[in-house]
């Protein structure tokens, strides 16, 4: 009773403060500060279409390099708590059969998903996409497979092997910013221009940083759906 | 101009659906509901930032939100529901 | 009209969420559906974020024939603010990663107790 109220009583401020910062709200109608001048050099200093790409690799590349981090920690701590014993990792359980439809539609469906990955984070830069859409699309087409197939398993060295190198290949991009650009991570190099606005050779190095972290983004969320898969295994 | 005023009363029609959806995931006993009902709340705002020309953050949301999220909710059920068995 | 303003209403139906998101957060007892609760939370403040940046009748913050439709040859006529989107591009992700961590945690708490009722950990509650 008293547990209710209390809840009561908080949630009521929380509508309160909602309340008036709703009614004092009053929506933009100019860009202004930090997001002006995105919007007005961008394209020239950048040289990504996509504003929003520019934002998350160029101007504040550090953010990114800490998500990337963060759910990198977060693989390897679910991994440590999903951990299997070795009987249990051997154990094959019987899962009910399976669809013809949904077998033969994956293995058609599969290598489209994994192509249609790949053109969004490619072309992050120019449409609407990038390594994290990327990464998750690539994740859909793993889900995909191991609902046609529930026995099946996920490689797990090539899984390491593509996160580590992708990850190490972003930091060293980063440091080659130090010797050819401005500083850590910069994605446009002095001296090699920015390509033709609107193309795919375009925007320094966004293309290449952007596949990179699409790649681990994608490798590290299979890694989870493979553990949190594994781990049906244990009684 | 109207187009303003099109998105705004479908926005108005989505935001009530996800508002009910999410009562209805607080509020069912069931817990495969409660699941899929937050799965919806997610997808409906997907569509909601589409609206908001936020087309970056649309595909986040319907991929990772309302796709992958909802899945791993089912293999930890499923495991729960066979722990108890 | 004051009310059609997509804006504003992208601004309310995120408190709204985040409100019944806390609700279910203090209000439930089994853990799953504290950890839905806790999505629904997560979904709202993203919607709030993004309508904060949302400015009318503008387009997407990617630059191409639209720009010149839309906002008389000048870019900063034309699109919304791209910083908040970017801040939720990566919201989203981590609230990925952190609710695969919760129900991780979720899974070794009912192999140790076989409940999934928070009020049956009580081991440090004195």
């Amino acid at each position: 009773m008293l547990r209710n109220l209390l809840i009561a009583i908080v949630l009521a401020s929380f509508g309160f403060i909602f309340y008036n910062l709703y009614q004092s709200y009053e929506p933009q109608t100019e860009l202004t500060g930090i997001a002006a001048h995105y919007a007005e050099n961008g394209a020239s200093e950048v040289g990504a279409a996509n504003l929003v790409t520019a934002v998350v690799v160029s101007y504040r590349s550090f953010d990114t390099l800490g998500e990337i981090t963060i759910l990198f920690l977060t693989a390897a701590i679910i991994s440590f708590f999903l951990k299997l014993s070795k009987e249990d990792e051997d154990k094959i359980i019987t899962h009910r059969g399976t669809s013809e439809i949904l077998q033969t539609a994956s293995a058609l469906l599969i290598p489209l998903i994994y192509l249609f990955g790949v053109y969004v984070f490619i072309n992050g830069h120019i449409t609407p996409g990038g390594g994290f859409q990327g990464g998750a699309i690539i994740a859909s087409g793993v889900v995909l497979a191991i609902m046609a197939n529930p026995n099946m398993t996920i490689n797990h060295t090539v899984i390491i092997w593509v996160e580590s190198i992708s990850g190490v290949s972003v930091i060293l991009i980063g440091v080659l910013g130090i010797i050819l650009g401005g500083g850590f991570l910069d994605s446009t190099f002095t001296g090699y221009g920015l390509g033709e606005f609107g193309t795919i050779f375009s925007a320094g190095t966004i293309p290449v940083i952007y596949s990179l972290v699409g790649l681990k983004v994608g490798a590290e969320i299979s890694n989870i759906l493979n553990l949190y898969q594994k781990s049906q295994k244990e009684a | 101009m109207n187009n303003e005023i099109i998105y705004s009363v479908v926005a108005i029609g989505i935001g009530l659906l996800m508002v009910i959806m999410a009562v209805i995931a607080i509020l069912n006993k069931k817990l495969s509901v409660a699941i899929i009902a937050a799965g919806v709340v997610s997808l409906f705002a997907s569509v909601l930032f589409l609206l908001m020309s936020a087309p970056d953050v649309a595909m986040t949301e319907a991929a990772i939100g309302s796709g992958l999220s909802t899945l791993i909710f089912f293999y930890v059920l499923n495991k729960i529901k066979r722990q108890n068995a | 009209m004051e009310i059609f303003e997509l804006g504003k209403i992208g601004l309310l139906i995120g408190f709204l969420l985040v409100i019944v998101g806390f609700w279910g957060v203090l209000q439930q007892k089994n853990i799953i559906k504290i950890i839905v609760s806790f999505t629904i939370l997560n979904t709202g403040i993203n919607l709030v974020m993004v309508a904060l940046g949302y400015v009318k009748g503008r387009t997407a913050p990617i630059i191409d024939d639209s720009v010149e439709q839309i906002g008389n040859h000048n870019v900063l006529n034309a699109i919304v603010d791209p910083v908040p989107q970017a801040l939720v591009l990566t919201a989203i992700v981590i609230g990925f990663g952190v609710t695969a961590l919760l129900l991780a945690y979720a899974m070794k708490l009912f192999k140790a107790k076989k409940s999934l009722d928070i009020n049956d950990f009580n081991d440090l509650k004195w």
